[in-house]
Formats: C-alpha cells, structure tokens, sequence
C-alpha cells in the first residue's frame, strides 16, 4: 500500500512524525537544561510525545496491514519519507527557542487534540482523548515560561524575541490540509486545520500581550514537511536517533 | 441463557485470574495495586483463554510494558496458563479511577493524593497538603518529578520534601 492511496494512514503517520520528532527534540535537553527543574520538566513532555507517536504509529501500522512495524516507521524512513511539520524539527536552539516552539505547537495541537476526540474514526478519537489531557499541561507549563522570559530580565527577552522571529516562519504549516486531509475533513474523521487558525491566534496573543513580546510579523510561511520535504536538521536528528536500530536490525534486550 | 449458564457454573478460574491480576502492585508506586491505581479495566474468558485488560496511565509511561508484563507472570506463577493481556485506551484513565483505599494507601507511603481538579489558569496555585503532617502551608518546587504522574512538593511546616501525585484528567 502506498502513501497515496490512504488519506486516513497519512494523516496518522503525519500525526506519529510530528509527536515523535518532537519528543525526540525536546530529550536532547536530558541532563543539559538550565536547571534541574526543566531539566526533568523537558524530559517528562517529550516522554508524553513519544508515548503519543507509539499510539499513533501503532494504528499507522495496522492501517498499512503490518507490513511495516512500529519501530520499523519510526527507526528505518529516511528523512524523505517523514511527514512531520517542519516547526518540530528544528534543532533546539537555547531554552528560549525551546519553550517558543513548544508553546506555539502546543497552542496549536491542544484544541486540534479536543476536535480529533470528535473524530468519526474511533481509534484516532480514543488517542486524541488521552493526548489531549497532556497537551494541556505542555500550553500551560510553556505559557508560564513565556511569560517569565518575555517579561524578565533584557537578555531572556532579546533570546524570546530572536525566537519568536526565527520559529514564526513555520507556524503557518500547522493550518495546511492536503487533499486527501480535507477530504477526511469532509468525512468528519480529521478537523480542519484552518478552522484553528482564529483560537490560536486568541491563545498565542494573550501570551504575548502577558509576556511584552511583539507579534513578529507574517513574512512568508515556509512549508514541505508533509510532502517530505525537509530542513538538513532532520537527517542530522535521524541519523542520531535511528543508528542503533540501523546498526542492529532486529536486535532486542 | 449464557448469564444463566454463568450462574450455574461460576467460572472460578477467571475469579482467580482476577484476584491475581488485581492484586499486582505498581512497579513505580509499589504500595498501590492494579485495582486501586484504577487500570485493571475486565478480567474475562474468550475463545477459552483468560483474558485481563488493562489500560495505560500518560501515554509515554514507561510502567506500562511492566505493568503487563508483571500481570503475565504472576497469572503464571498462579498457574493460570495461555492468559492474554490486552490493552484499552478509552475511556482514558484518569486520576479519579484511583480508589479511595488507593489515595489512603498514596497518603500512607508519602505521595499526596491527587486532587480532583486540575490547575487550568496561569501560574494558578494548587492546595495540596502535607502527606506526612498534614499541614496545608506547602509550596511547589516542580511541576515535574521522577515519574510522569508526580510533582514535587515541599511542606512550610514540618520542612519535609513529598511527592504529590498530579491531578490527571
């Protein structure tokens, strides 16, 4: 089965990629944070990101009928066959462009979590059910941030500013349907990403209003991550992330 | 007619199973069991085979493959041979499926019981109190703690350090 033919095992190996590239990002700051506190705070939310990406990933194989496993999606696609948005895939940066990235994500995943609960597709529904009470907590955690370092001290606004500046670039894809995702929209299976343009707009404003940043502005959104085509930062986190799996195929503890 | 059936013949090897599985302990909590934690979800036969369903906490906790395999090899150890676990997401866990001899038992070992709400407002401030003295004059000192489903706290009063089992739901 290719990807073309499934609409509904495209929208849900998209949905493992994004969780998963994430989680996997935001476990590069285990042991480095700034402080103890994030340090564990950091970890703990890309745990709940790459427990979401097995869900998901787990339906993603059962939809292709097990021809491919689990692992065998997330340890051996090259970086071409990703189809995660491009936001989450970006290197790190310093704990500034961290929180921005994961409080404009989450701003975004949150209320499409609370609609895909809605989802005519039950397993899809059931997942967003238990992934939507995380992503609560990651708006909240990283709004509290944002507001502490927009409003702190000149040097933690200048790095929330800078970031702000660098990541607003690639919010725009968040709002991007394929055809056959508006066609799931239609079938009431997938909501409709330009449908939460308006609330995330209301959420990120309200921050920023809180936290004294400025709204950068809109200059061109950059966009490929779901036709795979991506930033050379993925195939450097790929090659990180999967060299075990690669290294031993098959191998187990 | 089956219901009857059942009553006639209790199916005493899925009592059993379900004694076994429920009295498991949490591998990361080890004084709650599988019942109490409010993961046990059913415990029936199928097709002949014993089979238990359970379901997970947080997405990514990592107690989740132990907990089914712990289920699996105490049903082994009671002799209750070719049992199936299985695992459902809905209705998604949530802390209110802890029972209450579960929270008195969390309390006992020194982990805060969850709250029944969860904090929805910015820098909102949650009641939680003292494990050890009861005291209600405690702070935060992180959001996040050494398993997905705690915090650490601290008390003001008698100056002990506690985990507080967030609200989930």
């Amino acid at each position: 089965m290719t990807d073309k033919t499934n609409p509904l095992f495209d929208l849900t190996l998209a949905l493992a990629d994004d969780a998963l590239v994430l989680g996997h990002r935001l476990s590069e700051w285990s042991g480095k944070a700034p402080m103890l506190e994030e340090d564990i705070a950091l970890s703990n939310l890309g745990l709940d990101l790459i427990g979401q990406a097995r869900l998901f990933y787990a339906y993603a194989s059962e939809l292709e009928g097990h021809s491919r496993s689990e692992d065998d999606l997330a340890y051996f696609r090259d970086a071409a066959a990703y189809r995660n948005l491009l936001i989450v895939e970006l290197e790190i940066g310093d704990f500034a462009h961290t929180i921005a990235r994961q409080f404009l994500y989450a701003a975004f995943v949150h209320p499409y979590f609370q609609a895909l609960t809605k989802s005519k597709d039950a397993r899809l529904a059931e997942i967003a059910a238990k992934a939507v009470k995380e992503m609560a907590y990651h708006v909240r955690h990283t709004s509290e941030w944002m507001i502490r370092l927009g409003d702190g001290t000149a040097d933690s606004q200048r790095r929330m500013t800078d970031a702000l500046e660098e990541l607003w670039g690639y919010t725009g894809e968040m709002f991007e349907m394929s055809v056959g995702e508006r066609a799931l929209a239609g079938e009431g299976i997938a909501p409709n990403r330009a449908a939460l343009q308006a609330g995330w707009n209301a959420t990120v404003d309200a921050v920023l209003r809180e936290a004294t940043l400025m709204r950068p502005k809109d200059r061109g959104m950059q966009h490929g991550g779901r036709k795979g085509q991506h930033t050379e930062q993925l195939d450097h986190m790929l090659a990180e992330m999967q060299v075990l799996a690669r290294q031993h195929p098959g191998a187990t503890w | 007619m089956v219901a009857i059936a059942t009553l006639a013949s209790p199916d005493t090897e899925v009592q059993r199973a379900r004694e076994v599985a429920a009295a498991v302990l949490d591998p990361e909590v080890p004084v709650i069991n599988l019942e109490e934690l409010g993961v046990l979800r059913g415990v029936a036969r199928r097709d002949g085979r014993i089979v238990v369903t359970l379901t997970p906490t947080y997405t990514g906790c990592p107690a989740t493959a132990a907990i089914q395999m712990a289920v699996e090899v105490a049903l082994l150890e009671a002799n209750i041979s070719g049992a199936q676990v299985e695992t459902v997401l809905s209705p998604a866990w949530t802390t209110d499926d802890i029972s209450e001899s579960g929270r008195a038992k969390l309390k006992a070992y020194g982990i805060a019981p969850p709250n029944r709400t969860a904090p929805s407002g910015l820098f909102e401030v949650e009641i939680v109190a003292c494990p050890l003295c009861g005291s209600q004059h405690t702070s935060k000192v992180s959001e996040f703690g050494s398993t997905a489903c705690k915090a650490q706290w601290r008390c003001e009063s008698c100056r002990e350090p506690f985990d507080y089992f967030k609200c989930h739901r």
